[in-house]
Order: structure tokens, then C-alpha cells, then sequence
């Protein structure tokens, strides 16, 4: 097993009296490909949330690289820098077109040179297939094209880890797979992510290990094959089976 | 209507009109940089000043812009603070515009969507960056309208200096009714002054706010 990256421990998060995670607790290892499953308002997108900082937390301790990330704290953007974060609805800046969108974090929050990056931003749209959009602005583009800038513009940083969260929610299914094929390559490039999904067979395929999670607990941490053929709990059972469908009439 | 009479006092509006406009653009410029702190200090709900600023935002918004300049001219030079009639005009225009200005960028803060300055922060940018770079810049185009009405309205507003002996417009035509009893002319420059002043303002206001509409970025 590669060396540690991320460490979540005791995770504790409340809005109010409402506890939203319940004590969440894993280790995310370089190039490893983590996908959270589970029912809506279970605390995927919450936990990720969390990990960015985005969110203050109620009880334990997220660290990166030996480094903990505490909301509020002064060293927090250098913290995110090394974490790249795509979001389900796209979050292009609409002001700044497809490259100084992409350039912007690079050259103001890294103080690199626009050359440089421009280039590297140019190679990287040229992969994802939008090298001809760079010019363009956000509303001139599909849903599929702005999350495949928005994850140009988290890579760009070059972040030692990717969070996804539901970044094909709000696609239409023909888009969901030019994303996805996106997110693919750089598993198979040893990018380290975890992957907020529900989309299973993009999981199945794409994660190292799988998390299920519930009403805040991650109640099954198993390998994908594992986790789809022969669940350990009756809930992820029942979870799966949502995606069934049995035929309603006999052919 | 004798035209006489209109080209003799022709140049003592000029001046007037001349006055109107320096005092003008020095108080809103001051009323844009209160506008746009106290706007950021109510968008990032900075605890003690947010009261602080509430407070002077309703006063200023709920007492006449007449009442304001008496305040200024005759009450701080009880205090020991010495003010000319110019100062007092500009210090007036920034109190009142102040608040209108910080409520229409407030506005426009308030319209960008929250998950932009997550999207900026998850990106490694400070704060201040985000603010700067990915907030500030669509927060001003969606205020501009509010904007340009603001000061629109804070010219108009300046027909009041006349109260603390300032020869604006007013002052001058009034002199000049109160001298010659010649009504007619004396308003007739009044509104033409007042018309060269802001008309343009608001031609290019409309057009500003036109491209603004053709560019708008949507999202």
C-alpha cells in the first residue's frame, strides 16, 4: 500500500441539533480511487465539504499530507491547493472565459507565469477534448463541456488529490459520459480522488474501494466487486437494488 | 423670454454649473469607496462594524440630504471643527450617497451565488482574491444600474447647496430672481444646466447598461 495522503478522523459534523456525519473515520492513500455511495442527505457531498474547509466541523480531525485543515485557520488556501474540488453545478466563473477561468487560481494563488500555464491549460483542454472552446465563455458552453473545464481548471493547480461531487447530477445522460470518461483517465493516470456518486456502474468500475454511507456513518468500506455482488448489510442491499429494475410484464 | 438677459448670465451659470459638478464627482467618488466598505462589511457580516454600519446606513437614508448639510456646516464647527461651504458639500453628498451606493453594491454582492466563493476558496484563492477577482467584478456589472440611478439622483440632490452658500445652480438662479425679478430666464438656464449635466449621465448609463445585458454572462 502506497503511503497515507488524507486522514479523517472522528469526523463529527452538525448543523444544529441535526448530526449530518457521526463520527466518520478513513485514510485515503496516494492514487487511490475512493467513491462514496449512499441515499441523498446521507452527508456525501457534507463530508467533502468538510474536507475543503468549506464547512466548519463539530468534532475531529482532517489532515492532509500530515497537515491538519481547520476551518477558519490562516494556512488554508496552500492546504487547497492541494486539493482540487469539482462541484455538481459546474461553477464556472461567468465573467471570464474557458482559459482565465482556468488561469486565474494558478497566476494569482501560485503566482505563476501566464505562459506557462497557458500552455499547460491548453494541453489539458486539448485531453478533454475543448482545445477550440478556450476563447469561449462559460454560457456558450453544454453542461458536459463546463464540468470538463471545471475539472481542467482543479487540475491546473495540480492538486495531489481530486474531490467529485456528483459532477454528473446535473447532466444529460449523453454528457454524463464524456465526464466520465474525463474522471476515468485520471484514475488510470494515479490521480488520487474520491468520487461522490450515483452513478454505480461508473463506480464499480472506476473505485479502488467503496464507501457506503448512511445517516452519517460509513456503514460498508469494501472493494467494489465486493460491494456489488455481495453487499455485508441489509441496507446496502436494499440501496442496490433501487437500480434494479424487474420487468413489469412477462414478454 | 429675453434672450438678452439669458446671454449676459450666460458665464455665472457656466461657473455655477462648473462648481456643481467638481462638489458632485468628489462626493460620489467618496460615496462609491464608503459605498463599496460598507457593502463588503455587511456581505462578510463583520461583527461590530455590521451594527455600526446599519445604523449609519438608516440615518443617512432616512433624513433629508438639507438636514445632513445644516448638521455638517453649523454643528462641527461648534465641536471645533472649522468647514468651508465646498467641504461641507462634498462631506453632505458622501454621507447621504454613501448609503445608496453601499445598498445597490450590497445588491449586487447578494446576487452572486454563494458556491462561487466556495468554488474560488476550493481553488486555493485567499479571500480577498476571491473577492476581488470572481465576486467583485459581477457584483459591479449586476449593480450598475443601481448605480448610474444612484448618481443621477445625488446631482439633483447637490440643488440644495445653496442652503450652506454655495453659488451652485440654485444659488445662482435664485440670486438672479431675487435682483432682476427675471423668473422665466433665471429657470429657464437652471434646467438647461441641469440638463447638460445629467443627460449624458444618463445617455451613458443606458448604453452602459445595454452592453452590460449583451455581455451578460448568464452562467
Amino acid at each position: 500500500m502506497n503511503e497515507e495522503l488524507l486522514k479523517v478522523e472522528h469526523l463529527t459534523k452538525k448543523f444544529e441539533d441535526n448530526v449530518v456525519l457521526d463520527d466518520i473515520s478513513f485514510t485515503v492513500h496516494k492514487g487511490e480511487v475512493i467513491v462514496i455511495v449512499g441515499p441523498s442527505g446521507c452527508g456525501k457531498s457534507t463530508m467533502l465539504r468538510c474536507i475543503n474547509a468549506l464547512e466548519p466541523v463539530q468534532g475531529g480531525r482532517i489532515t492532509i499530507d500530515g497537515d491538519e485543515i481547520v476551518y477558519g485557520s490562516k494556512n488554508l488556501s496552500s492546504l487547497r491547493q492541494k486539493i482540487g474540488m469539482v462541484f455538481q453545478s459546474y461553477d464556472l466563473f461567468p465573467h471570464l472565459n474557458v482559459l482565465d477561468n482556468i488561469l486565474l487560481a494558478p497566476m494569482k494563488a501560485q503566482k505563476r507565469k501566464k505562459d506557462e500555464v497557458a500552455k499547460e491549460a491548453v494541453e489539458l483542454l486539448e485531453r478533454v477534448g475543448l482545445r477550440d472552446k478556450a476563447k469561449s465563455f462559460p454560457r456558450q458552453l453544454s453542461g458536459g463541456q463546463k464540468q470538463r473545464v471545471a475539472i481542467v481548471r482543479a487540475l491546473c493547480m495540480h492538486p495531489e488529490m481530486m474531490l467529485f461531487d456528483e459532477v454528473t447530477a446535473a447532466l444529460d445522460p449523453e454528457m454524463v459520459r464524456e465526464v466520465l470518461d474525463v474522471i476515468l483517465g485520471l484514475a488510470k493516470g494515479g490521480m488520487t480522488m474520491i468520487i461522490v456518486t450515483h452513478e454505480m456502474q461508473f463506480a464499480r468500475a472506476v473505485a479502488d474501494r467503496v464507501l457506503f454511507l448512511e445517516n452519517g456513518s460509513i456503514i460498508e468500506d469494501s472493494e467494489p466487486d465486493t460491494f456489488f455482488e455481495s453487499p455485508k448489510t441489509e441496507r446496502a442491499k436494499e440501496f442496490l437494488n433501487i437500480f434494479n429494475f424487474e420487468r413489469s410484464k412477462e414478454k | 423670454m429675453n434672450w438678452d438677459f439669458i446671454w449676459k448670465y450666460l458665464p455665472l451659470y457656466e461657473k455655477a454649473a462648473l462648481l456643481t459638478v467638481r462638489i458632485g464627482w468628489a462626493g460620489i467618488a467618496l460615496a462609491i469607496i464608503i459605498g463599496i466598505l460598507c457593502a463588503i462589511v455587511l456581505y462578510f457580516r463583520i461583527a461590530v462594524l455590521r451594527r455600526i454600519v446599519s445604523v449609519y446606513i438608516e440615518i443617512s437614508r432616512n433624513t433629508p440630504l438639507l438636514i445632513q448639510l445644516f448638521f455638517i456646516y453649523y454643528a462641527l464647527p461648534k465641536v471645533g471643527i472649522p468647514i468651508t461651504p465646498e467641504v461641507c458639500g462634498v462631506a453632505g453628498l458622501a454621507f447621504l450617497g454613501g448609503s445608496y451606493m453601499a445598498e445597490a453594491f450590497r445588491s449586487g454582492l447578494e446576487a452572486i451565488e454563494p458556491i462561487q466563493m466556495e468554488s474560488a476558496l476550493s481553488l486555493g484563492l485567499e479571500k480577498s482574491q476571491a473577492l476581488r477577482y470572481v465576486i467583485m467584478p459581477q457584483a459591479v456589472s449586476v449593480s450598475v444600474p443601481a448605480f448610474v440611478a444612484n448618481v443621477i439622483f445625488l446631482l439633483k440632490e447637490t440643488s440644495v447647496f445653496s442652503a450652506v452658500s454655495l453659488m451652485d445652480l440654485m444659488f445662482t438662479a435664485k440670486d438672479l430672481i431675487g435682483l432682476y425679478y427675471k423668473t422665466t430666464e433665471s429657470l429657464f438656464l437652471l434646467v438647461v444646466f441641469y440638463l447638460i449635466i445629467l443627460l449624458p449621465i444618463s445617455i451613458l448609463g443606458s448604453i452602459l447598461e445595454r452592453r452590460l445585458r449583451h455581455a451578460g454572462f448568464g452562467s
